[in-house]
């Protein structure tokens, strides 16, 4: 029997560049950062005052009481399922819901409920601690909200791979359709933690920009001045569907889901591989996948997160795996980095590249490395015919993540 | 306190916890059956209630508190 072909039939997103797909994109074919100043209180005694913040509040969308039992990332991942499932054409569908699953992990949770509610335990006791506070900080959260907002039956998932949970979230997506265990799986991820103790974890480390009075410029994968990411939050999702199922209910197609390749490092717990030899098998594998000719993946979506050693070590991996003819984009240089929610966002990003035939542009990448030896779409948007393209995601863990989609 | 004035400080708590209309508050309405005030939803009530009408409502009374009525009661008796 042959494998069935999964298609991408719906996007979803809410970013710092906009609160849906269309303003997101947009704002990238244009190059905006979505950075600015933390202007918070707690903001002024961290070493990192800059982020990437949502374009559009929840509370824009959603209803108060609703939030009120919501952490920001489940908030965010029902905003981007609704959107994502509105845009496939299946609101208000009678699809089978025994035939529906949902894959949507975040990397670090609910974070923000936990520290608010130790806060509240502090001053007030265990009595006052919210009644929602386990659902709202369980990892599961954002995946169970979307499976009951969606009706899904077939298994609601969460994958946890760090910064490569929304790629990885994608590509089990892709293994349950193939699998006959559903038509339908809503896939992506989601991540809310600009707050004071993961920006401090993560500073401590010395994996952040501390560009604090440039937040614009702050973010520049690739680039000589590069010393480190920017926190971006918000969810994106997509619709994945088997492609016959697609079909039979006359679905537009984006895209179709052409391979996926996950492996894992097993060499240090955060530092990505010397060689990057993980990720070079992770889009081997990929390729191998969606049966496609390296010629024809002519784009890369990189994982690039404006670290001074990951950038160069993917650029060193595409050389191996992939070869010297891909142009290169890292959205991260506008959105900042999503963590569990980057794989999704771009993700939809590359699927767009391909419909719309463009590259979206690196901003800040004023001067490069010496090392830059793939072509890279800087500062500008570049039309091109993209038959397929590729889209890379690591997390810390030594997680690596490779999709391959192509026009359908 | 009146009966009239807890009812209408537990309309308050209902409209922030659980987004219930004020106007649909009333002695004979049933939390969960006619104003749609899940569990999680009412062990918040609880906590504010205690809070707001500075009384005890221990675990083990809150199942006897079926109606809005039920409530008022208790309180009224505590306070």
């Amino acid at each position: 029997m042959s494998r069935s072909d999964v298609v991408v039939t719906g996007l979803g997103a809410t970013t710092p560049l906009g609160g849906d797909v269309a303003s997101t994109w947009d704002a990238m074919l244009a190059g905006r950062s979505g950075v600015s100043a933390l202007t918070q209180e707690w903001a002024e005694q961290l070493p990192v005052r800059i982020a990437a913040q949502l374009a559009v509040e929840p509370s824009e969308v959603l209803d108060r009481v609703r939030l009120r039992r919501l952490d920001r990332s489940e908030a965010i991942a029902i905003i981007a399922a609704q959107q994502a499932w509105a845009d496939a054409g299946l609101a208000g569908s009678d699809l089978d819901g025994e035939r529906l699953a949902v894959s949507v992990g975040s990397g670090i949770g609910g974070a923000t409920t936990l520290l608010a509610q130790d806060d509240i335990l502090e001053a007030s006791g265990p009595r006052r601690v919210s009644p929602h506070t386990i659902p709202m900080l369980m990892p599961n959260g954002p995946a169970a909200w979307v499976g009951l907002e969606l009706g899904a039956k077939a298994g609601v998932h969460s994958v946890a791979s760090a910064c490569a949970t929304g790629a990885e979230a994608i590509a089990l997506g892709l293994d349950i359709i193939r699998s006959g265990r559903a038509d339908v799986v809503v896939a992506g991820g989601t991540e809310a933690v600009i707050h004071p103790l993961p920006i401090a974890g993560f500073s401590s480390m010395r994996a952040m920009s501390t560009r604090n009075d440039d937040p614009e410029r702050a973010s520049r994968p690739w680039d000589r001045g590069r010393d480190g990411f920017v926190l971006g939050e918000g969810a994106g999702i997509v619709v994945l569907e088997r492609a016959e199922h697609a079909a039979a209910r006359g679905a537009r197609v984006y895209a179709r889901l052409a391979g996926a390749g996950i492996t894992s490092d097993a060499y240090d717990i955060v530092q990505p591989h010397a060689e990057g030899e993980g990720a070079i098998r992770a889009i081997a594998k990929a390729i191998a996948d969606a049966d496609i000719a390296k010629r024809d993946i002519v784009h890369v979506n990189a994982h690039a997160t404006s670290t001074p050693v990951g950038d160069m070590l993917e650029i060193g991996g595409l050389h191996k795996a992939l070869g010297d003819h891909p142009v290169l984009s890292a959205t991260k240089s506008m959105t900042g980095h999503l963590l569990g929610a980057a794989g999704a966002l771009e993700s939809i990003a590359t699927i767009l590249a391909i419909r719309d035939s463009i590259v979206p542009p690196t901003i800040n990448l004023d001067d490069p490395e010496p090392g830059l030896t793939l072509d890279v779409a800087a500062h500008k948007a570049r039309p091109m015919e993209i038959p397929a393209a590729l889209n890379n995601a690591f997390g810390f863990g030594g997680h690596n993540v490779a999709l391959v989609f192509a026009r359908p | 306190m009146t009966r009239d004035e807890i009812t209408t400080g537990l309309a308050e708590i209902l409209e922030e916890v659980a987004g219930v209309n004020p106007d649909d508050v009333a002695e004979g309405k049933s939390f969960t059956d006619d104003l749609d005030v899940d569990s999680l939803s009412m062990v918040e009530v609880v906590v504010a209630a205690e809070e707001k009408f500075g009384v005890k409502i221990p675990d083990n009374e809150v199942q006897n508190l079926k109606t809005v009525g039920d409530a008022v009661s208790y309180i009224a008796a505590q306070s």
